[in-house]
């Protein structure tokens, strides 16, 4: 599989890190915006496949491996059970909050109803774990469905 | 007033869309086509004030499926044979 034309990757060029911090963004707002883990990560792997499509599966491939993208998606999901299973330990019941109220990251109470990203106890964690699954995941059905079609295009050949 | 001018406008628009992606007889066309349906009916959920919906539509709607689409196109041939 080609890639595509010079002008399509230079706009891929100077789009692909916009697109990725508006990504960014959207996961670790989600405790206080519009968004959350899968919106946001839908758009960084909407970005991934960007350079995907612009470029070839070859030049992905030496820089992501298939079995990363794997060990990527089950970190996210095993954070996030994991996260759940703390709130036994630490707090009252499966998923309870035990981080707000206490000094550490993500644990301020917002006093006066402002806007405060230092909140939410474990929420943006939550988040953290679910944008980096939805990522690996999204991105991983594109990728192989490219290799494949890039294998099948050089048995033609 | 004019809220409810884009709520019937914006509809038309999106039908429009998807009638001229399934009349194009060139698939990349029709898929840029599909493509245009999918951000309008974002916008749609947008005025709709529901937010979450529009960007999780325009991330996967819009662009996830349209590049599935593309790759899709470059495996097989471009153009649909006349009947």
């Amino acid at each position: 599989m080609k890639g595509m034309s010079l002008i399509v990757r230079t706009i891929a060029n100077i789009s692909f890190p916009f697109i990725l911090i508006y990504g960014f963004y959207i996961i670790a707002h989600g405790h206080l915006t519009p968004g959350g883990g899968f919106q946001g990560g839908a758009v960084v792997a909407s970005g991934l496949v960007l350079m995907l499509i612009a470029y070839n599966a070859e030049w992905i491939s030496q820089r992501i491996k298939e079995s990363h993208l794997s060990i990527f998606e089950s970190l996210g999901a095993l954070s996030f059970v994991l996260l759940a299973f703390l709130g036994i330990i630490f707090g009252t019941a499966f998923f309870s909050n035990f981080l707000v109220g206490t000094e550490s990251l993500f644990g301020g109470i917002p006093l006066d109803g402002a806007a405060n990203i230092n909140t939410g106890g474990i929420i943006p964690l939550m988040n953290f774990a679910v944008g980096l699954k939805v990522i690996a995941g999204l991105f991983a059905i594109v990728y192989v469905m490219a290799h494949f079609i890039s294998k099948k295009e050089g048995k033609i050949a | 007033m004019f809220l409810e001018a884009i709520h019937i406008i914006l509809p038309v628009f999106i039908i429009l869309a998807a009638i001229i992606a399934i009349l194009l007889k060139d698939l990349l066309a029709s898929v840029i086509a599909l493509a245009a349906m999918s951000l309008l009916l974002s916008l749609e959920f947008f005025i709709l004030h529901a937010p979450d919906v529009a960007i999780a539509e325009a991330a996967v709607g819009a662009c996830l499926t349209t590049a599935i689409f593309i790759l899709a196109i470059k495996a097989t041939k471009r153009n649909e044979e006349e009947v």
